[in-house]
């Protein structure tokens, strides 16, 4: 078992739901993210998720766009990207997990890429736009390296697919909320809900709901079908308009929230 | 054709997110069990032929062919079709696909308008929804086909994303499409895009290319030389290039847009200067930096405005069936306006960068020789734009 699947299945005996939270490598800078992902571990926060900003991110919505266009107008590259997950690293062990494009990968080169992240220190690695018919571009080179590949299943997928897909994850497997782009709202957790009901059936790893989580009412409603829950955009948009000490706010209480839901912990921010 | 991971060759492929797996996946049977369907290909036949203006013309351009003092020159008369393009060709085929697999509601990016104009005139021929994406620069420049497609009743939405071009508003096609997959079929308007489309978009433009074959022998063309089609996404290219596909004797010249040259960092020269990566679910030729992150195109044709080409034209670049070229803006702008003084055809921009190759080609033709060009579109919605440039004729 990988220490990511490891962490979150520690988690999930002990009868809590984890927390993945994401950030854009870069916005608004790299000192930025770098202050965030430590304050968001304090917090509370189980595992990290580290986006690198891409030109054109079809799968996310505008925050998550936004925050991409900006950090690339800041200067960022994949070089620098990978320096900032050494600098987390020097500073914790909380695993971390890298969501990229394809062409990020590509373009960099895939060898150069996952072998320079993994040695940075990552745990895992989504690639929102590689599907179990793609997957096999990166399986040996990730397997090699000791890092996850991490799968996801959508509201959409069929009995077949999530059967497949879920025999093949790694790490967690990443439940996406609703049909559409990240940050979207109004989520019907029952849908995902039987996707992942189902996916259990097949595989024994955590389950990890995303997209459009953006309040600790959200995420514990989320985290009723699942075994974590990921927050991105409304974590971005904290750091926007409050900065680090908002979204040190906001983990805390969703972290609140979600250590209810498990009803074991008094005061679950010490306690994590 | 395509393997079954939709391959041409290393290129092409099914780079989307799993949310919208099952729906290609869908759409890839629906098709092969339609594309042989009697029913199915006598309804395209019919509106092609009825509707849209299907044959178009082979034309004997005799004043252009005496300009050039050699060879005989003809033009694949798309611009002839309903609607001022070859895009309504695929527009039809996709629309009756669509009603045939349940979807009432249709999206689709468009760049020059014109992809969005024949969306929206099949939305309303047929009665469905339809919305479509288009850049705010694109709005700009081609306000005609924007009032055209709102008049049809299609609802438009500027993209603002990056340079506010045919890329960004693809994109942004793609995740609305994404959120409302379960009845919406999306219109990708050329021969890009994640497997099945190149394939499925190739086979409704490929009867350009039959047509011409017959053609061809019906006016009794001997020495074919050279057919030129301008390469934005290669939807009109695929289109007449796909029968000459393994015809060695005949030149096939794929034209894409130099902008301000392809030494300047302003051109849309995908196959000429970029090198293989993934956008919009395929694997193919693309502008991009060390990073991969995607580099901006500029062509003075919305149409050619896109950093990326279909799947198809990379294995033909690869494998040599093909040669892939470049013309400036000004070349195009120069061959716009001979066209219309010389034969009384006003082309379209795109189009304008193939006529604009008859400079570099013709000197080498021989006086028996003939040359096809695929006149893609007509020129009326970029009446405003070269009147701009070119300062009032
Ligand atoms: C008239 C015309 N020709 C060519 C193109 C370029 O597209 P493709 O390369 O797919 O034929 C366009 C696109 O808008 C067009 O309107």
């Amino acid at each position: 078992m990988s220490n990511l699947s490891e962490k979150l299945q520690g988690l999930k005996a002990s009868g809590r739901k984890g927390l993945v939270v994401y950030l854009t490598a870069g916005y608004p800078d790299y000192k930025a993210t770098l202050e965030t992902a430590l304050a968001m571990e304090e917090e509370g926060a189980d595992v990290i998720e580290i986006g690198i900003p891409f030109s054109d991110p079809i799968a996310d919505g505008p925050v998550i766009q936004k925050a991409a266009t900006l950090a690339l107008k800041a200067g960022a590259t994949t070089t620098k990207s990978i320096e900032l997950i050494k600098e987390i690293r020097k500073a914790s062990t909380i695993p971390l997990v890298v969501m990229t494009y394809v062409n990020s990968i590509l373009g960099y080169g895939m060898e150069k890429f996952i072998t320079s992240f993994a040695q940075a220190g990552i745990n895992g690695i989504i690639v929102p736009d590689l599907p179990l018919e793609e997957s096999g571009l990166l399986e040996d080179l990730c397997k090699e390296q000791g890092i996850d590949l991490i799968q996801l299943i959508a509201p959409t997928s069929t009995k077949d697919r999530i059967d497949r897909i879920a025999k093949k994850a790694e790490g967690f497997l990443y439940c996406v909320s609703n049909t559409g782009v990240t940050g979207g709202q109004h989520a019907n957790y029952e849908q995902i809900g039987s996707v992942i009901e189902s996916a259990r059936q097949v595989a024994d790893i955590p389950m990890a709901i995303g997209f459009g989580i953006g309040t600790p009412e959200g995420a514990l409603a989320a985290a009723r079908y699942a075994d974590a829950v990921i927050v991105g955009s409304a974590i971005l948009e904290k750091l926007a308009h409050e900065g680090i000490d908002g979204v040190r706010g906001l983990v805390r209480a969703i972290c609140v929230q979600l250590d209810k839901e498990s009803g074991r912990y008094e005061d679950s921010s010490k306690s994590r | 054709m395509p393997d079954k991971h939709g391959r041409f060759g290393n290129f092409g492929g099914q780079f989307v997110p799993e949310t919208v797996m099952p729906a290609l996946l869908e759409l890839e049977e629906s098709y092969a069990r339609l594309k042989n369907d009697e029913a199915f290909k006598e309804e395209l036949s019919f509106y092609l032929r009825e509707y849209a203006g299907r044959p178009t013309k082979l034309y004997f351009a005799k004043n252009l062919t005496e300009h050039y003092g050699r060879g005989r020159i003809y033009l694949k008369r798309e611009d002839l079709l309903h609607t001022g393009a070859h895009k309504i060709n695929n527009a039809i085929g996709q629309a009756i696909l669509a009603r045939r697999m349940g979807k009432k509601k249709i999206v689709a990016e468009t760049g020059a308008g014109q992809h969005g104009v024949a969306c929206a005139t099949v939305a309303a021929l047929f009665g469905l929804e339809c919305r479509v994406y288009m850049g705010k620069e694109d709005i700009e420049r081609q306000s005609l086909n924007v009032f055209r497609m709102r008049l049809l009743g299609t609802e438009v939405f500027p993209v603002t994303s990056g340079t506010g071009t045919l890329k960004d508003a693809t994109s942004e096609a793609i995740r609305y499409w994404v959120t409302n997959v379960g009845d919406t079929h999306y219109i990708i308007g050329s021969v890009v895009g994640p497997h099945p489309y190149p394939m499925i978009v190739r086979d409704f433009q490929k009867v350009i290319g039959e047509e011409v074959k017959e053609q061809i022998m019906n006016l009794n063309i001997e020495k074919l030389k050279y057919i030129v089609a301008c390469v934005g996404g290669g939807s009109n290219a695929m289109g007449i290039f796909y029968s000459f596909r393994n015809d060695k004797d005949i030149i096939k010249i794929g034209v894409e847009a130099a902008g301000k040259g392809v030494t300047t960092t302003e051109h849309a020269a995908s196959l000429t200067k970029g090198r293989p990566g993934v956008l919009h679910g395929a694997f193919s030729y693309l502008l991009q930096d060390d990073d991969g992150q995607i580099i901006e195109p500029y062509s003075i044709s919305a149409g050619l405005d896109y950093p990326g080409v279909g799947p198809e034209h990379s294995f033909f670049k690869d494998s040599g069936k093909v040669e892939y070229k470049a013309v400036t803006d000004e070349e195009a702008l120069e061959a716009f306006k001979r066209l219309a003084r010389i034969e009384g055809i006003i082309p379209a921009l795109e189009s304008s960068h193939a006529l604009a190759y008859l400079e570099e080609i013709m000197p080498k033709t021989q006086v028996d020789e003939s040359v096809i060009i695929c006149l893609s579109g007509r020129g009326d919605k970029d009446v405003d734009m070269a009147v701009k440039v070119m300062g009032g004729l």
